[in-house]
């Protein structure tokens, strides 16, 4: 009989679990099972930040190197911790000292009921471990993934912003060797698992056990960040027969480029491409600060927003937009599509059984093309969109469009180019004329819906205006016409 | 033991009296004390009901909901809830042994439904089960059978139906119809105005255990202790000596655990009562926005007519609570609406009519303004709209309206409105805000900027404090002095992060001048202190802190007696400083004198009472003082919006506020800034939406946006009003503060309208209905590009 055993350092402590169910988040393990209250649930949907803890994990191309990331603990499945330190915050006191995250909130009056705190505490030490300098902006970044109902924030920003100004060490920068040498240990441990109460969790570390799990149990359920997955099991009360974690698969979790692409492993977080992206395509990179929150972008991947195929993910019409492709690998055998290809209908997608995401391919760009993205939702932050408006527009010399893709998020079933209004402006120049016909065409090509996050109407509406805001863009380089950046 | 220490001249030092206002003492009142809880808070110490360790053999609740918004139950199988996986008991309304109906004031609320449903989430039974997941998983296995009813949806339908919770009222002061029609201009209107969802951080909670006498000790996280007590003894029906009730903190309550809290705490006794053991009832995030009330949504309306300055000669104004389907709290909620309706102008001849319409969603209730807020919206649209039909800033005829001297002095509600600051307020706020300055470089702005347009706005607020129900403008409290010196507190009002332990502590400890350290406050207990009332009016400080005031003077006075006469000298004598007491020529450090006190058999525990002087209001005639003080402030946002989307974002924020002699400065600093933010949530990005048959669709924290960090205003400036003491004689003359910087949030929706109106050179005030959006700004931006097409 095979042994299915998670080991991870809770703190400084060396953790071994084995029969837990897998469905576990890490937040009920340290509240139900470590008896750790001290992080808190104020969500269990990862929209909050309450349950806020720190992961610090090898670096995977600098192996004496540790990073540090903050998570939702309310949505991260437990087996995830193996080969890890997970981080709470009992752990940041040094004895009877706060630790400068915490001070500072105290000395800035910064907590009120108290409850979101120790989220805030933690997102601002995980903040510090990379940024011992950070702008106000870098602070907000860190931060828009908690919410607070008491203070206005204006006391969490000035002591995160002070906390991370100590150049004190703290607990874990004296203990740095020691856990990065506990955490290459556990890094040489065979195949990690997890069973318990008759739910598998496994972890497959290369291409080939993948594919080889897959093919064996076709009903699966791969996760990677489990930022989506995780709610069907906390908020539909769902339980998840196996789970089959890519985060430690090689082969998934790099990033390489190519004088033509950047290729980005399926299982990859955010916040590991991110930077890059942003160099090539700074629009792109500041709507991806806008997916979801920083605990978010830390373990949410490319692969599971397109992978999931909601019609609301804000990278599949970005992708699309820019001509990005993907690569499927079923059992040994790949193949590369366009991502725009890959979404048939409502959460219907051309992936076969066993099939998997292995990388999303994104050319570089080209003098002469412009991308051009808009993420519409209600809040700035942390907010599901209700239209994302993805341009990539080709001229020549003369301004004329010699190539033009337009991808909308949340106009329709499927994350989709408006194919009408492509046509309308395919071989013409923007001028007034050629943007009223566009945005006249824009209405055959979508009948969107009316939701919660906004009207059937507001939707076509605001989706129209953005190709005449393109157009001004366009037009005039210096005009101000995003209130995101207005300051 | 005794030593005798010569007389020393130390005081507070020159910087800690800066730091505070005026008479910092050691106790600290004026001083900017950290929340007592902060240290333990940061640190994930601080403990919340569902961080209690558990208790032997404790069971987790969960309640079945009705999936109809109005119907009766035809039938009920539960057989395969009774049969899943751990569950314990399920119980319906038949095993309920004492009342079925926990309507705070008013019936109307069943603890679990009784024959039918009357909202979607409506609690139809209860289950305890060995783990919180099995219960919830229980709970979904029900077969219930529903004869659907007529369900009213909309308050225009309620109504039309006279569909009320409670009959409607009327405040008057002379004739307004006349007076409308005899003014030189007449214009009229209407506006929804959306509800909020409390969303504090720390769901709601409740653990109930059974004791040895078939009582039940309950740890709840509630606003309201004494009544979870009375509600918990009469569904069990048993003596109120039976129950205690201990609460330590809640993680947020805003209102929303006023009378929220105590379902649960129920029906977690209940089930406790069944099963003789402990359970614990923790709603789910999406639980808790189905099942409980939220901030009711109004529609108003109005008539005005108003002179050649835009001064209000006489106004209509009726206000329409969306009460969901039951009293609760709404008669006092929709009275405070009328109260507020005036916000800080005075109305002259006005008629102001409420009406409690009952629809078929959750009951909605209290929420930090209760009621307040909604009213004050219809009279800041007024302002809005007499400014740009008469071609002046809205900051004009905001002045030009204001309460003033005798004859402009009395409210609709006939009483007068005394030491009214606000033209200073105002005068100061518009100086130190640059305002004319911003207004000019913002007019020139939008002539520049095709797609953004900015705006802004400064809106005032007063505020009626003292809850209108005049019963519960009291508290007790109870002070025990150990004979270490150290000083135990409890008193009826609950911490819910607005400071009240750490305040409360101050007042005490500036009393027996004993560093505010020494000083202990837990629980909130019903067996300490007795028929508490709920923490909620902004009255917390203004309550609490007198009653533990007066329990400290009676303590204080018998160590004083004790000193005259032991040592035979005068009461003027013996004083009281830096943790010492000063007794004729011998000094005693404070816990020497209380081991001294207590070896004497001075009594060095006492009780302290608190009731609100002045105050009286007759529902019947819609006249009287209602309002011990009111509370004043005034805010200044600007605003940018994107007339090609509707997004916007808050550039900066100003605040003035009179909190009166401030208590704790960084305390009160952090209420104003969070009231802000939320009130700046209500009338922005916080959107409730229930589709057509009554289901809430913006049911968990990813469809329901509360501001986020980028939220807040980029600069964000917050004053206390300098040298204010309150001119009537509250705890150290301050005033209170939790509810009416909430309503500065006005500006940032007025502020957004003035970027709106900017679309058509200001001469028509938008209609922006709230929350407004980014869908309901594009909308009103659209509007008036037509009309100026058009």
């Amino acid at each position: 009989m095979k042994t299915s055993k998670v080991r991870f350092l809770l703190n400084n402590d060396d953790v071994v679990i084995e029969n837990i169910d897998p469905n576990l988040t890490v937040l009920q393990y340290l509240r139900e099972i470590q008896f750790k209250s001290g992080t808190k649930e104020g969500c269990a949907s990862g929209d909050c930040g309450a349950c806020t803890v720190v992961l610090a994990e090898l670096d995977e191309n600098k192996p004496d190197q540790l990073n540090y990331k903050s998570i939702n603990s309310c949505i991260t499945f437990v087996g995830s911790l193996h080969g890890k330190q997970l981080i709470t915050v009992e752990d940041l006191k040094d004895g009877a000292k706060l630790h400068h995250a915490q001070q500072t909130i105290v000395d800035n009056h910064g907590s009120q009921c108290g409850f979101c705190t120790p989220g805030f505490v933690m997102s601002s030490f995980a903040l510090h471990k990379h940024n011992q300098t950070p702008s106000r902006s870098d602070v907000l970044e860190a931060l828009a993934g908690n919410l607070c109902r008491c203070t206005g924030y204006r006391s969490i920003i000035e002591a995160a912003i002070t906390a991370n100004k100590s150049t004190e060490q703290d607990s874990f920068a004296q203990h740095y060797q020691q856990t990065l040498c506990k955490l290459i240990e556990l890094q040489k441990l065979p195949k990690p698992a997890l069973s318990g109460n008759n739910h598998d969790f496994i972890s497959p570390k290369n291409i080939a056990e993948l594919a080889y799990e897959l093919t064996s149990e076709p009903n699966s359920t791969l996760v990677a960040g489990g930022t989506d997955l995780a709610l069907s099991v906390t908020q539909n009360l769902a339980t998840i027969d196996k789970l089959v974690y890519v985060g430690n698969v090689k082969e998934l979790t790099n990033m390489t480029e190519t004088e033509a692409e950047i290729i980005i492993g399926s299982a990859l977080p955010y916040s590991k491409f991110i930077d890059t992206l942003h160099h090539y395509y700074p629009e792109l990179g500041d709507m991806i600060e806008r997916i979801g929150s920083k605990q978010v972008r830390n373990t949410g991947t490319l692969g599971g927003n397109v992978g999931n195929a909601s019609p609301i993910g804000d990278m599949p019409p970005a992708l699309i937009a820019l001509g990005a492709s993907m690569t499927l690998h079923l059992n040994g055998e790949e193949r590369t599509i366009l991502v725009e290809d890959y979404f048939v209908d409502y959460k219907k997608t051309v992936l076969k059984p066993s099939e998997f995401i292995k990388s999303i391919q994104i050319p570089k760009p080209v003098t002469g093309q412009t991308l051009k993205l808009y993420k519409i939702s209600k809040r700035i932050d942390d907010d599901i969109s209700a239209v994302l408006a993805a341009f990539f527009i080709e001229q020549d010399g003369g301004g004329k469009i010699t190539n033009v893709r337009l991808a909308f998020g949340g106009m329709a079933g499927i994350p989709k180019r408006a194919s009408a209004t492509e046509q309308a402006l395919q071989g013409k120049s923007l001028n007034k004329e050629s943007v009223a016909e566009a945005k006249l065409a824009l209405a055959t090509d979508f009948q969107p819906m009316s939701d919660v996050r906004a009207s059937d109407k507001y939707r076509m509406t605001v989706a129209q205006n953005l190709i005449e805001k393109c157009y001004l863009e366009l037009q005039n380089k210096t005009i101000e016409t995003r209130v995101m950046n207005y300051a | 033991m005794r030593s005798l220490i010569k007389v020393s001249s130390s005081s507070p030092s020159q910087t800690e009296l800066k730091q505070g206002q005026a008479n910092v003492g050691l106790g600290g009142v004026g001083r900017s004390k950290k929340h007592e809880s902060a240290d333990k808070q940061v640190a994930g110490e601080a403990i919340y009901v569902d961080d209690r360790p558990s208790l032997r053999g404790e069971l987790h609740a969960a309640v079945g909901q009705s999936t109809q918004a109005h119907a009766n139950i035809i039938s009920m199988d539960l057989s395969a809830v009774k049969a899943a996986e751990g569950v314990i008991k399920v119980i319906t309304v038949d095993d309920v042994p004492g009342h079925t109906d926990i309507g705070p004031v008013f019936p109307g609320d069943p603890v679990l439904a009784i024959g039918k449903v009357e909202y979607i989430g409506q609690p139809i039974f209860a289950v305890a089960a060995t783990s919180y997941d099995l219960a919830r998983k229980a709970v979904t296995l029900a077969k219930i059978e529903y004869q659907e009813l007529e369900s009213v949806l909309t308050v225009k339908d309620a109504l039309a139906k006279q569909n009320f919770v409670r009959p409607p009222a009327t405040m008057k002061r002379g004739d307004s119809d006349s007076a409308i029609a005899k003014a030189p201009h007449q214009l009229s209107g209407e506006i929804m105005v959306g509800g909020q969802e409390h969303m504090y951080l720390e769901g709601q909670v409740s653990t109930a255990e059974p004791t040895e006498d078939g009582g039940m000790n309950i740890f709840t996280s509630s606003q309201h202790p004494s009544e979870v007590q009375k509600l918990v003894a009469e569904v069990l029906d048993i003596p109120l000596n039976k129950v205690l009730v201990d609460m330590r903190r809640m993680g947020g309550g805003f209102g929303g655990k006023e009378t929220q809290a105590a379902p649960w705490a129920c029906i977690a006794a209940l089930l406790a009562n069944e099963t003789k053991r402990p359970v614990k009832f923790k709603l789910g995030r999406m639980d808790d926005m189905v099942m409980t009330g939220k901030r009711h949504p109004f529609e108003n309306n109005y008539t005005v007519g108003f002179d050649d300055k835009g001064q209000i000669k006489g106004i209509n104004i009726e206000v329409n609570g969306n009460c969901g389907y039951s009293p609760d709290l709404s008669d006092a909620i929709v009275d405070r609406a009328m109260f507020h309706s005036d916000n800080a102008y005075f109305l002259d001849q006005a008629k102001v009519t409420g009406n409690r319409c009952k629809l078929n969603t959750v009951s909605h209730t209290a929420y930090r303004g209760f009621g307040g807020p909604q009213g004050m919206m219809t009279i800041e649209m007024v302002m809005d709209a007499i400014a740009r039909h008469l071609g002046k800033d809205p900051l004009d005829i905001r002045k030009v309206n204001l309460y003033g001297e005798q004859g402009r002095d009395e409210t609709h509600y006939h009483q007068t409105v005394e030491h009214n600051n606000l033209a200073e307020i105002i005068s100061t706020l518009e100086e130190s805000s640059d305002y004319q300055a911003r207004r000019k470089a913002i007019t020139k702005f939008n002539q520049e900027s095709s797609i953004l347009k900015k705006g802004i706005a400064l809106t005032p607020v007063k505020f009626g404090i003292s809850f209108t129900a005049q019963h519960l403008n009291q508290a007790g409290a109870l002070v025990h002095v150990y004979t270490d010196g150290t000083i135990h507190l409890s008193h009826g009002g609950t911490e819910m992060g607005q400071g009240l332990n750490t305040k409360v502590a101050q007042i005490v400890a500036e009393e027996f001048q004993v560093d505010v350290d020494t000083v202990a406050s837990s629980s909130a207990r019903t067996d300490k202190v007795p028929n508490s009332s709920p923490t909620a009016a902004s009255s917390g400080t203004d309550l609490n802190g007198k009653a533990a005031e007066a329990a400290a003077k009676i303590i204080k006075q018998r160590l004083i007696d004790f000193a005259c006469e032991t040592y035979q000298v005068t009461a003027e004598q013996v004083s009281f400083a830096n943790s010492q007491v000063l007794v004729g020529e011998h000094m005693f450090s404070f816990a020497e004198f209380a081991q001294m006190a207590y070896m004497a058999r001075v009594s060095l525990s006492s009780t302290g009472f608190y009731k609100t002087p002045k105050i009286h209001f007759d529902r019947a005639t819609g006249k009287g003082r209602p309002f011990f003080y009111y509370a004043t402030g005034a805010s200044v946002s600007e605003v940018i919006i994107d007339t090609l989307t509707g997004e916007y974002k808050t550039l900066r924020t100003d605040i003035l506020q009179d909190v009166g002699h401030s208590i704790n400065p960084a305390i009160d600093i952090g209420q104003i800034e969070g009231a802000f933010v939320q009130g700046m949530g209500w009338l922005t990005t916080e959107e409730l939406v229930w589709n057509e048959q009554g289901r809430l669709l913006s049911n968990n924290p990813a469809t329901y946006k509360i501001p986020a960090i980028n939220d807040a205003p980029e600069d964000f400036r917050v004053a206390l009003l300098p040298d204010a003491p309150n001119r009537e004689h509250t705890i150290y003359n301050s005033k209170a503060v939790g509810e009416p910087p909430f309503m500065l949030g006005m500006s940032v929706w007025s502020a957004l309208k003035d970027a709106i109106a900017s679309v058509a050179d200001y001469k028509v005030s938008p209609a922006l209905d709230t929350p407004a959006t980014p869908e309901r700004v594009l909308w009103a931006v659209e509007a008036l590009k037509a009309d100026g097409k058009g």
